[in-house]
C-alpha cells in the first residue's frame, strides 16, 4: 500500500466510505478525520463493515 | 395486549431481541425476523475479506426488514477494543445503542466483568446507551448500573450452548434485587420453554440467536419463541399460584354423590 492517509487507503481499496468504520492502532478514527489521519510504517489499520451478529 | 417494554428510548411491543448470525441464508434470516415480530436485531462489525462486499449486502437486507439495530462488540477481549468497536458502530449504524461484550474466557465466553464495567463507564460517559452482556453476579450488576447502564443483560448459560437456565436461583435473585431495571436474558437459551421460564420469573425480554438460527426450521422456531415469550410474560403478570406439597381437590367436595350424609 502506498497511501499516505487513511482516506487515501480507503480509496485505494475501493471501499464505500459511508458503510465502513475505521480505527488506527486501536483508536477510533471518525469518518471526517480520515483525510487528515496520516499513516506511518507499522500502523495497524482496522476497516470494518456491517455484518451478522448475535 | 398493550404491555410495552422500555429499553432506553425504545418502547417495544415485542419482548424478543433477535441475533442475525448463523442462519442458513439471508432470505431465511429475513423471514425469521418477520416471523418473530421482533423490533430489535443485533449486528456486528467485521473486517471485509478479500474485496468482498458482504457488508453492504447485509446492511441493505437489515434496512429493508425495518428493525432497529443493536450493534455488538462481540469478540472484543479488552475494554479498549470494545470502546473502539462501539465508537465505530455508532458511526456506521447511526445509533448510540451498543450491546457491550468484553469476553474474558475462551471456553465459556464468560464476560470479563472488570473490563466490562470499565468499558461501560467510558461509553456511558460518551453518551452511549449501553446494553452490557454480563453474568448473573449481583455486585457486577450494581457496578454496571453505577457506571451508567440502564439495562442489564445477564446470561442464562454460555453463548450458543442452548442449555437453558444454568442457575435459576441466581437469575431470580437478580430479578428480585433490581425490580425497576429492565433485565434482558441474553445467551444460552435453546428451547422456547427456556424463554417462557425466564419471562415467568419476571425478566423483561429475551435476546436469542443460535436457538433460532441453528434450529431445523429457523422461521418456525422464531415464531415459537415469540409465542413462548408472550405466554411467559402473561403468566408473570397473571401472578402464578403458590405451589403446595400436597394435593388439594379442585372440584368442590360439598354435594359429592354417594357421600355419606352426616
Amino acid at each position: 500500500m502506498s497511501a499516505t492517509t487513511l482516506q487515501l487507503l480507503l480509496d485505494e481499496l475501493g471501499y464505500d466510505e459511508k458503510t465502513v468504520g475505521t480505527a488506527l492502532n486501536q483508536e477510533f478514527v471518525r469518518a471526517r478525520d480520515r483525510a487528515e489521519t496520516r499513516l506511518r510504517e507499522g500502523d495497524a489499520v482496522e476497516i470494518v463493515t456491517p455484518r451478522q451478529g448475535g | 395486549m398493550n404491555d410495552p417494554v422500555r429499553l432506553y428510548d425504545g418502547a417495544l411491543s415485542s419482548r424478543l431481541l433477535l441475533g442475525t448470525a448463523r442462519y442458513p441464508s439471508p432470505a431465511i434470516l429475513a423471514e425469521a425476523i418477520r416471523a418473530s415480530g421482533c423490533e430489535i436485531v443485533t449486528v456486528s462489525l467485521r473486517r471485509e475479506a478479500g474485496g468482498a462486499r458482504a457488508g453492504e449486502a447485509f446492511w441493505s437486507l437489515i434496512r429493508d426488514v425495518g428493525a432497529r439495530v443493536l450493534p455488538n462488540t462481540a469478540g472484543c477481549r479488552t475494554a479498549k477494543e470494545a470502546i473502539a468497536t462501539a465508537q465505530m458502530a455508532r458511526e456506521v449504524f447511526a445509533t448510540d445503542w451498543i450491546k457491550l461484550e468484553v469476553i474474558g474466557e475462551e471456553d465459556t465466553l464468560q464476560p470479563d466483568v472488570f473490563g466490562l464495567v470499565e468499558a461501560a463507564r467510558a461509553l456511558a460517559d460518551e453518551g452511549f446507551k449501553v446494553f452490557p452482556y454480563t453474568t448473573d453476579d449481583l455486585v457486577v450488576a450494581e457496578k454496571l448500573l453505577d457506571a451508567g447502564c440502564r439495562v442489564l443483560m445477564p446470561w442464562a448459560a454460555p453463548i450458543g450452548s442452548g442449555r437453558g437456565v444454568n442457575d435459576a436461583f441466581a437469575l431470580r435473585a437478580l430479578r428480585a434485587h433490581f425490580p425497576d431495571t429492565p433485565l434482558v436474558v441474553d445467551a444460552g437459551l435453546g428451547a422456547p420453554s427456556h424463554a417462557a421460564l425466564v419471562m415467568e420469573m419476571g425478566y423483561d425480554a429475551v435476546l436469542l440467536n443460535t436457538a433460532v438460527s441453528r434450529a431445523g426450521d429457523p422461521v418456525l422456531m422464531a415464531r415459537a419463541f415469540a409465542l413462548a415469550i408472550e405466554a411467559g410474560r402473561a403468566g408473570f403478570r397473571a401472578q402464578p399460584m403458590t405451589p403446595r406439597d400436597m394435593a388439594e381437590p379442585s372440584t368442590p367436595l360439598i354435594g359429592r354423590p354417594f357421600d355419606r350424609l352426616a
